[in-house]
């Protein structure tokens, strides 16, 4: 059961929410669509769920237009950032009514919700209450709620974004176990990379209503296709750029220019640079920045080293393994070297400052 | 909280203190001289105050009216407060004053204004009494009078719990395949069902009380449209202090009942409604 949108424009007043957007999630796949608050995301997937008519464009699921389905027929689950369950069922006729609305048997429903309850696993909590539960139990009823009638699409809208960080990463990989289960066509809503990274299949990368980058989690991260997915995906070192020759020109230094389609003309550029992908020297490495180290940060798995060169306006940021810090044993103050050991050169698009990209 | 327990609150002796002495003098001294009033009749007289067709035939209208207006109130109150919350029209903000108005206006006016309304010769009276339906001066007439003067009630209470009704669990009914009516009946009207019980109890009490919009439209007809307030008022004219503490001691043992009753029923659904 795949979902193609095509075109798909909508507005609310003045408020541009999707510029035409085209996506297809293919079956059976996790899909995550990722973006900033306000990037038109939620809307989407309202628009998906049959919640909101576009102003232009279509949704098809599996080829059928689901603007003239009913709800019924549509057979959607959806999953709501605050849960939306009905406060005055009991767990068991909150996953039943679907079943109850379509009068089915009453053993039916009976096996039917049991099956569920233990696929969440909140087997014998049947007869407590919504406001009984914690959060996450909730957001389990509303996911066994969402797919009691074995819908052909399961949509998530942030559904763990109300929870505690802890009970949100179980979740996480709870639901991951269970797409592996069942292999539902899923999309999945949320502004959190790092959620979006472990959940997917697939990363959708939205920006002010439109999409900027399909692709797995790693051809995202490691192929960006933007200045804003470069941005948005982890913190980055951003510099403003000159190609010249097939070259990059900052701040005194020259790289090569990474392979580009059509190839480089002299263009202003933004070249970026992952805090990881930078490397610290303790002598003058070739093609390096001269910095000072202003500040050593220990987070655990690895060292982040803030610099600052006269060269680069703002500083750098460099991350490195807790080893390789301990061998250069920075202290404040230290002279080193920054080498990029991987960077990725962007053209400046008119209006796409370094300091403002949409974030 | 036990006494002994310390509560997070500070100054539970003191709050507390201070609500049962207000409740004191404001509720239960006036009617602790009710009772000391009715217990200068004997046994036998006091029976025949209360139990005499007259006095049981003003009971019968004024429960049964009362009932009825605050039934009334419950369905077209719960409609009101519907459109109040769930739709936006020219006109709104005056709507939403009208429906403080019964509360505002003095209630001999509203009785006064009613009555020119509904009698044989006035604007809707003269055209249902052609049909047979006469409003003005019969028990139909009382129970107009507290239907009015009761609709703020149910409107106010239901309105807040409308409102916060988040639009999302009704999405989620509806993607589950729930129709609109399946939507309103299995979703919402439990959710409103307690503040609805709410206005009910509150017009109803009003409306066992309410005297001054009842004592124009209903003509006073001893055994026919005599409400009981009304009859505590005619035995207060006439001196008989003993008497009308007696039959307002009896309309009020009736009232608490029907309340408590109310009270127990709205618990039961509030609990029922998954309220904390």
């Amino acid at each position: 059961m795949s979902i193609e949108i095509r075109g798909v424009r909508k507005s609310f007043g003045a408020f541009q929410a999707l510029r035409g957007v085209d996506l297809t999630v293919p079956s059976g796949e996790l899909t995550a669509l990722l973006g900033p608050s306000g990037c038109g995301k939620t809307t989407l997937l309202r628009i998906v769920a049959g919640l909101e008519e576009p102003d232009q464009g279509e949704v098809r699921h599996h080829g059928e237009p689901v603007a003239d389905a009913t709800p019924r027929d549509r057979n959607v689950g959806l999953v709501f950032q605050h849960y939306a369950l009905f406060r005055h069922l009991t767990v068991f006729e909150n996953v039943a009514f679907a079943l109850r609305v379509r009068r089915r048997p009453r053993a039916e429903v009976d096996a039917r919700v049991r099956e569920l309850l233990g696929l969440v696993q909140l087997s014998g909590l049947e007869d407590r209450r919504p406001a009984q539960l914690s959060g996450g139990q909730r957001q389990r009823v509303a996911l066994a709620r969402a797919l009691a009638t074995r819908p052909r699409v399961l949509l998530l809208d942030e559904p763990f974004g109300a929870l505690d960080a802890r009970v949100r990463q179980d979740l996480r990989r709870w639901l991951r176990r269970l797409h592996d289960e069942i292999h539902l066509t899923t999309l999945f809503v949320t502004h959190d990379q790092e959620e979006a990274f472990e959940v997917a299949d697939r990363v959708v990368l939205m920006n002010r209503g439109l999409v900027e980058q399909v692709g797995t989690p790693r051809q995202v991260f490691e192929e960006p296709a933007s200045p804003f997915v470069m941005r948005f995906l982890g913190s980055v070192n951003a510099f403003p750029a000159r190609v010249v020759g097939g070259r990059a020109r900052v701040g005194g230094l020259e790289f090569d220019a990474p392979h580009r389609e059509g190839g480089w003309s002299e263009e202003p550029a933004h070249l970026f640079v992952r805090p990881h992908e930078l490397e610290l020297f303790r002598t003058p490495a070739p093609e390096s920045f001269a910095a000072t180290v202003e500040r050593v940060t220990p987070l655990g798995g690895t060292v982040r080293v803030e610099l600052s060169a006269p060269s680069v306006e703002g500083g750098l940021e460099a991350e490195l393994e807790p080893r390789r810090a301990e061998a250069l044993a920075l202290a404040p103050g230290d002279r080193v070297y920054a080498a990029p050991r991987r960077l990725r050169l962007f053209p400046a698009g008119p209006g796409d400052s370094l300091t403002s990209s949409g974030l | 909280m036990s006494a002994t327990r310390r509560g997070v609150l500070p100054g539970f002796g003191l709050s507390t203190g201070l609500t049962v002495f207000w409740l004191g003098l404001v509720v239960l001294l006036p009617l602790s001289t009710l009772g000391l009033q009715t217990a200068r009749l004997g046994p036998a007289q006091l029976w025949q105050v209360i139990a005499s067709p007259r006095a049981v035939a003003s009971y019968r209208l004024s429960l049964g009216a009362s009932l009825g207006a605050a039934a009334i109130n419950a369905v077209f109150g719960f409609l009101v407060a519907w459109v109040l919350v769930r739709y936006r029209f020219p006109g709104k903000a005056l709507v939403d004053a009208l429906v403080d108005l019964p509360f505002a206006l003095p209630t001999a006016v509203s009785g006064i204004a009613l009555t020119a309304v509904y009698s044989p010769h006035g604007w809707v009276g003269r055209f249902l009494e052609p049909l047979g339906i006469r409003v003005a001066f019969t028990p139909l007439g009382v129970l107009v009078a507290l239907t009015f003067t009761g609709l703020p009630f149910v409107i106010r209470s239901v309105e807040p719990v409308l409102a916060d009704l988040e639009p999302d669990v009704e999405e989620a009914a509806a993607l589950l395949g729930a129709t609109r009516r399946q939507v309103f009946r299995r979703v919402l009207f439990p959710a409103v069902l307690p503040a609805t019980l709410t206005g009910f109890s509150l017009a109803f009490a009003r409306a066992l009380g309410e005297y001054g919009s009842v004592v124009f439209i209903s003509g006073n007809m001893p055994f026919r449209t005599e409400v009981a307030p009304l009859l505590v008022m005619t035995r207060l004219e006439q001196f008989d202090y003993a008497g009308a503490t007696a039959l307002a001691s009896v309309m009020l043992g009736a009232s608490l009942l029907l309340l408590f009753a109310v009270n127990r029923l709205q618990r039961w659904t509030r609990a029922r409604a998954g309220a904390p």
